[in-house]
């Protein structure tokens, strides 16, 4: 498709649609930030009134795991801005194949996940009234769960989201939608991807390493 | 063609310093500073994340709006955590309590002259 024809006819120019798009991208992206600053601000409260149970909770954590996902998030986030850098440049076989790296690194990461919570399930480690882990010295460690469950949740669901979303435009460099002339699509959707990392990376030590 | 290579070999070595970072984020983890341990994380994680919305989100060659937005929105949650901190620190209902107790809630004392 050329620039022309993807230009809407409320616009003068083509650069004036992308910027138009990119701006309510950043604020939505904001909104998310937002979204999660509530949880991030919960979590700092109740962790600095209850120190001792969220140290002890966050002992059953794996770090090993968490840095590994954490590495896979980031290098997810590269294939990613490969994949707009190539889509800029007219490269569509690698804006494809980045593409597809993305969506395995994605599916890697919410694997690793899988593992971490059915192991937490199996152990009772869950939040609020369903926490039933046994032989606890301190008591309270349910909040750490709690907080566990509804940031590692919510992020997953907006990997998941992200999964859609890169599958969407994989669909469309497929058809061969994109050029140097419009990418807006693949532009946008890779900021949505770089905000799911950049959370994941405040994520990791606040829930992983915490001392 | 040129430029175009350079922003590639940009893109990997941002990757590198992340995956990086990442590492000592863990090998500081494991050393104790005391109360600095949370400070470092946060730190380096705020760099982390810098690398990422410059280069990766692309807010270094973009124009001044984008970065306003992302700005504003990120002080906007500073301002909303200090002040949620500073707040339940200071009030007498929050205050740490021993671990013991800390499960049960509890109704706050009563304050000679609150309850009128």
């Amino acid at each position: 498709m050329s620039a022309a024809a993807t230009l809407q006819h409320h616009f003068t120019t083509a650069e004036q649609q992308a910027d138009a798009s990119k701006i309510g991208m950043w604020l939505f992206l904001v909104t998310e930030i937002l979204l999660f600053g509530g949880l991030f601000v919960g979590f700092a409260i109740m962790q600095s009134l209850h120190r001792e149970a969220f140290l002890e909770a966050h002992h059953h954590l794996d770090r090993v795991l968490g840095f590994v996902n954490t590495v896979v998030l980031l290098t997810s986030s590269y294939t990613m801005v490969m994949a707009v850098h190539s889509a800029r440049t007219d490269r569509r076989k690698r804006v494809i194949v980045y593409l597809l790296l993305t969506l395995i690194c994605a599916g890697v990461f919410l694997g690793i996940k899988y593992t971490e919570y059915s192991h937490k399930f199996h152990e009772g480690l869950l939040p609020g009234r369903f926490y039933s882990h046994k032989g606890d010295t301190v008591p309270g460690q349910f909040m750490f769960f709690s907080f566990y469950f509804m940031m590692t949740g919510l992020h997953g669901l907006h990997i998941l989201g992200g999964m859609a979303a890169i599958a969407w435009v994989l669909r469309r460099a497929v058809r061969g939608d994109f050029s140097h002339g419009y990418y807006t699509p693949v532009d946008l959707v890779g900021l949505y991807w770089h905000l799911v990392d950049l959370i994941w990376i405040y994520l990791f030590p606040l829930l992983y390493l915490i001392k | 063609m040129d430029a175009h290579q350079t922003a590639a070999a940009t893109y990997a070595k941002v990757l590198g310093t992340l995956l990086a970072l990442t590492v000592i984020t863990v090998l500081a983890a494991g050393l104790n500073f005391g109360s600095w341990n949370v400070v470092i994380a946060l730190g380096i994680a705020t760099i982390k994340a810098s690398l990422v919305a410059l280069f990766f989100m692309h807010l270094r060659h973009d124009k001044p709006m984008s970065a306003i937005i992302f700005v504003t929105g990120a002080a906007v949650l500073g301002v909303f955590l200090t002040i949620c901190t500073i707040d339940s620190s200071e009030r007498d209902e929050y205050r740490v309590r021993p671990a013991r107790e800390s499960i049960s809630v509890q109704p706050a004392p009563s304050v000679p002259g609150r309850h009128p």
